[in-house]
């Protein structure tokens, strides 16, 4: 097989892998500088159980109006909005780590929609319903995709300088400005908006991934902040081509193969990484001789 | 010979226990289908619950407690076998029932798909057929005193899918031989397909768990184009957005809904296995016909 037909034919020949392609360029713009965040503020794990909390709000969305896409992600932002808000506030205004207080209300909220699931008595598994496919990118989900990512992206310039300040030094922060608060509510209800968009799109709980695994990469290339996002986009488009076409020519489904290619690039920064890498640190000779 | 016996020990039974007629018979069946047929032998004569009720997806259900108070106060538990309820066994035995579990496909050929059974047995009109006698025979041990009334509905109802069988080779039979291919989201069909000549072809496999790679998709797509199908079927339970991406790749034309593995509520247009057959042929000719 020339090299053509196994990197470029796939997306010439049909439509759904070209959507397929701008819908994870999108989510890699919008969720990578995200999940640095998640990672600098040591929330990696912040992603997942926000998945949860979104659960009771597309139960409600779908007690009101059926199986409606938009009644239901409308009710997952709600609820996530409201786990993530209500997580931040108690955290700031009391003792409670953000992640304790974030784990209570999750739970909580994942309870709610277990129950309230149920009380409707229907055996449609919610979730499914919800999630899309990276493969059936209709006008309608490629476009708040898209939507998504543009307003992470502005939302992120304005609140930039206080959440890079507050990632390295919050007590500095704290001393010079009152912007601390707000800036990391309003990161939190950037975390949900990518949430709900990535669901949209790659099916499953793996959208985290999308968003935790790049950040993770960057980590090993770049010290800076900008060189660490630049780094995480660039890797998670990368995942997501290289894992639409894998899947392509393997038959892996599409959302665990682009995860798995990030898991792959992952593992190598790990090893071969430029910064804190184990092979570099393992040959600090070679290195000084350099 | 086997019948007299049957019918004296029915008799013997009768006169035993004079009130014993009067007592309804409780059945609990695995969903909504099996419910339909046992309410067509049973007549005012059982109570018939589903444990997966109208529009429920009986491949990813997860029972709840209630459901176990339903296997637990039934006297028979009516399953379709071939695989389709994983879950029950456990059910049956967390719920400790005494229940004797009938499975309604016993006596049909399977049909193979992959290394398993396709257990959508019901899609065709003549294994239908063979369930309602299964369920008749079943109906007449648990309640030997209302055998006879038993018999009688099944003879009426048996009649009406004869009825059914003839309309839908009728209906087939106005297709042209070259058209009568479809596709459509869940390979629910093969039996449908077996019996009366239209050819379904399924984007994911046999259950509606498996996610489609890439692959596959493209497989379908570069199919339609090659054998110029002339329609793609929504189902009632997958995801949609799917199918309609193929549809829009391809030009083929977008049918209407088939109803596959349960009933719709009562306001639905398919509150019973008649009506579903009916709708799903009325569907397949007007995407088909010219």
């Amino acid at each position: 097989m020339s090299l053509y037909a196994a990197l470029v034919a796939p997306f010439v020949e049909f439509e759904f892998m070209r959507r397929a392609l701008a819908a994870l360029a999108a989510l890699s713009l919008g969720g990578a500088p995200i999940g640095v965040f998640l990672m600098l503020r040591r929330m990696s794990l912040v992603g997942d159980a926000m998945a949860h909390a979104i659960l009771p709000g597309a139960a409600i969305g779908f007690l009101l109006s059926g199986l409606n896409l938009w009644a239901m992600t409308m009710g997952g932002l709600a609820a996530g909005f409201m786990v993530a808000i209500l997580a931040g506030v108690v955290a700031r205004s009391t003792g409670l780590k953000e992640d304790a207080s974030l784990a209570t209300f999750y739970l909580a909220s994942l309870a709610l929609g277990v129950s309230i699931v149920s009380i409707k008595g229907t055996n449609i598994d919610l979730l499914h319903v919800l999630f899309g496919n990276i493969l059936a990118m209709d006008n309608e989900t490629l476009l708040m995709v898209a939507f998504n990512a543009t307003i992470t992206l502005l939302v992120l310039a304005v609140i930039y300088r206080p959440l890079v300040i507050e990632s390295v030094d919050p007590l500095f922060l704290r001393t010079v400005s009152r912007a601390g608060t707000p800036a990391h509510l309003a990161f939190l209800a950037l975390v949900v908006i990518n949430l709900v968009s990535g669901f949209q799109a790659l099916g499953t709980l793996l959208a985290v991934g999308l968003m935790i695994l790049p950040a993770g990469i960057a980590r090993f290339w770049s010290r800076d902040i900008t060189g660490m996002i630049c780094i995480a986009v660039g890797s998670a488009m990368l995942s997501g081509y290289a894992g639409l076409v894998l899947s392509f020519q393997t038959r892996v489904p599409s959302g665990p193969a682009i995860i798995l290619v990030a898991a792959a690039l992952y593992l190598a920064s790990v090893l071969f990484g430029g910064v804190g890498g184990l092979v570099r640190q393992l040959s600090p000779g070679r290195h000084l001789e350099a | 010979m086997r019948r007299l016996v049957l019918t004296a020990f029915a008799l013997a039974l009768a006169a035993a226990h004079p009130l014993h007629a009067a007592e309804r018979l409780n059945v609990a069946a695995s969903f909504s289908i099996l419910a339909d047929f046992a309410r067509n032998v049973g007549g005012d004569k059982v109570d018939v619950t589903a444990l997966v009720g109208p529009n429920g997806d009986v491949h990813v259900y997860v029972p709840a407690p209630s459901d176990a108070r339903k296997v637990a106060d039934a006297k028979l538990l009516l399953v379709n076998g071939l695989g389709l309820e994983g879950w029950l066994p456990r059910l049956v035995q967390s719920s400790g029932s005494k229940a004797a579990i009938v499975t309604a496909s016993n006596g049909i050929a399977p049909l193979e798909h992959g290394s398993e059974a396709d257990p959508h047995a019901w899609q065709s009109v003549a294994n239908a057929k063979i369930y309602v006698a299964n369920i008749r025979e079943a109906l007449a041990a648990a309640d030997p005193g209302d055998a006879a009334a038993f018999r009688a509905n099944a003879d009426r109802y048996l009649a009406e899918l004869d009825a059914l069988d003839r309309d839908v080779r009728t209906a087939v039979a106005q297709i042209p031989p070259e058209r009568r291919k479809v596709i459509s989201t869940h390979n629910a069909f093969g039996y449908f397909a077996a019996a009366y000549g239209i050819q379904f072809i399924a984007p994911s496999g046999v259950s509606t768990e498996t996610e489609p790679s890439a692959r596959d998709i493209a497989a379908i797509i570069q199919q339609i184009r090659a054998e110029k199908v002339p329609a793609v079927f929504l189902e009632n339970i997958s995801d949609d957005r799917l199918i309609r991406r193929i549809a829009a790749e391809t030009g083929a034309r977008v049918g209407g809904t088939l109803y596959s593995d349960s009933l719709t509520g009562e306001k639905g247009p398919a509150p019973t296995y008649i009506d579903l057959v009916r709708h799903n042929i009325k569907a397949l000719i007007s995407a088909l016909g010219r």
